[in-house]
C-alpha cells in the first residue's frame, strides 16, 4: 500500500463510525521501490490530497523527513519538494502491518502490500 | 492500447481467479475506442472494481502513465494477481482487498471501470469471496452491479466517467434508467456478440 492510496481510504462504512478517517498506520515492513519521477503528475495530485493526513502518515512510518507540515503556495516551483512528495506518495510501500479505524479501533491487516478492508455483514452500516 | 503480458501467471492460479476472456478484451477495446476522449480528461485517478487478473487496469495504466491506477477485488488471490500483472508490465498499481469500492473517500475517481459478475444465477450463489464472485450475478445478473451503481454518484468525481460491461440479460435499459435518475447520460461504446451472449460496454457521465 502506497501512501497515496492511504490518503483516500476510510472505514466509514463500519456501523456506528462517522468519518473513519484518517486510518492510523502501523507498519512492520516498509519498502522503497523506485518509480519514474513525473513532476507534472505530482503537481496535479497535491491539491487533491489531504496534506496533513499524508504528513502524519509519512512520519508515522519513518519517511516524513524533509516534508513540510504545511505547503507553501508556490510548491510547484520547488523541484526538490516535488521529488520528496513523489517518493513518499509513490515509492514508499507498506508491505506488512495494519490500519486502524480512529473511532472504533477496528484493525485492517496489510499483507503482501494489500490492505484487507473486508467487513463482516454484522459490521456494515 | 496494448494487451498486457500475462505469461508470468501460473495457469493453475486461474482455478481461483477469473481468467481474461472475451468480455475482458471487449472492455479494453472499448477503452481504446474512447482513448481520445479519455486523454482529454487527463485523469489523475482511475479505479477498476473487481479487477481479477488485472488485465484491464494494466492495459489502462500502460496507455495512461500519467494516471495513478487503483484496483479492488473481494478475492485476495485476485488482488495479488492484479498487482503482479501490473508490475510485470511496469504499471504502477495499488490494490485493495475490498467489497466493490466501499472504503474509499468521496469524489476521487476520474475514471471507474467495472466488469461485473453478470451471469444470471440464483441469489444464493452471489456474494461470496472466491472465483464464483467473479461471475455469479444473482437476479437478472444485476445484484452486484446495482449495488455499485448506487455508489457511483458518491465515488466518481463530478466530471468523471464510468465504464460498465453488461449483457442483454442484465436488461441494460433498466441500468440506463437508474443512472439517468442519478443524473448521468449514457452511451454504448462498443458491443459484440460472443457465442450466444450479447456483450455491451456502456459509459456514464454527467
Amino acid at each position: 500500500m502506497k501512501l497515496i492510496t492511504h490518503n483516500m481510504l476510510t472505514s466509514k462504512c463500519l456501523k456506528g463510525v462517522m468519518t473513519g478517517y484518517p486510518l492510523a498506520i502501523n507498519a512492520t515492513d516498509v519498502k522503497v521501490k523506485e518509480v519514474d519521477f513525473n513532476p507534472e503528475f505530482i503537481t496535479r495530485v497535491i491539491p487533491k490530497l489531504d496534506w496533513e493526513v499524508l504528513w502524519v502518515a509519512a512520519n508515522s512510518i519513518g519517511h516524513g523527513e524533509g516534508l513540510p507540515k504545511t505547503l507553501e503556495p508556490k510548491f510547484e516551483e520547488d523541484e526538490d519538494l516535488l521529488k520528496r512528495v513523489h517518493k513518499v506518495l509513490l515509492e514508499v510501500e507498506v508491505e506488512e502491518g495494519n490500519l486502524t479505524c480512529p473511532e472504533s479501533g477496528r484493525q485492517f491487516p496489510i499483507s503482501k502490500g494489500i490492505p484487507n478492508m473486508l467487513l463482516t455483514e454484522a459490521e456494515v452500516q | 492500447m496494448e494487451t498486457p503480458y500475462q505469461n508470468h501467471i501460473d495457469k493453475a492460479d486461474f482455478d481461483h481467479v477469473y481468467e481474461p476472456a472475451e468480455d475482458s478484451f471487449l472492455l479494453i477495446d472499448a477503452l481504446e475506442k474512447d482513448l481520445e476522449y479519455l486523454k482529454k480528461k487527463n485523469p489523475t485517478f482511475c479505479l477498476e472494481v473487481g479487477s481479477g487478473s488485472g488485465v484491464v487496469i494494466t492495459a489502462f495504466g500502460m496507455a495512461f502513465p500519467q494516471t495513478f491506477c487503483l484496483s479492488t477485488d473481494i478475492n485476495f488471490k485476485a488482488c495479488v494477481m492484479s498487482k503482479q500483472t501490473a508490475a510485470y508490465n511496469k504499471v504502477n498499481l495499488d490494490t485493495c482487498n475490498m467489497d466493490l469500492m466501499s472504503s474509499f473517500t468521496d469524489n476521487v475517481f476520474d475514471v471507474i471501470i467495472f466488469n461485473p459478475p453478470y451471469v444470471v444465477t440464483e441469489s444464493e450463489e452471489c456474494g461470496g469471496c472466491d472465483i464464483t464472485a467473479s461471475w455469479a450475478g444473482g437476479t437478472k445478473g444485476r445484484e452486484i452491479t446495482d449495488r455499485l451503481l448506487n455508489m457511483i454518484p458518491k465515488k466518481l468525481a463530478n466530471d468523471g466517467v464510468f465504464y460498465l460491461l453488461l449483457i442483454e440479460e442484465n436488461i441494460p435499459d433498466e441500468v440506463v434508467q437508474i443512472m439517468f435518475d442519478y443524473g448521468y447520460k449514457s452511451d454504448v461504446v462498443l458491443k459484440r456478440k460472443v457465442r450466444n451472449e450479447q456483450q455491451l460496454v456502456f459509459k456514464f457521465f454527467r
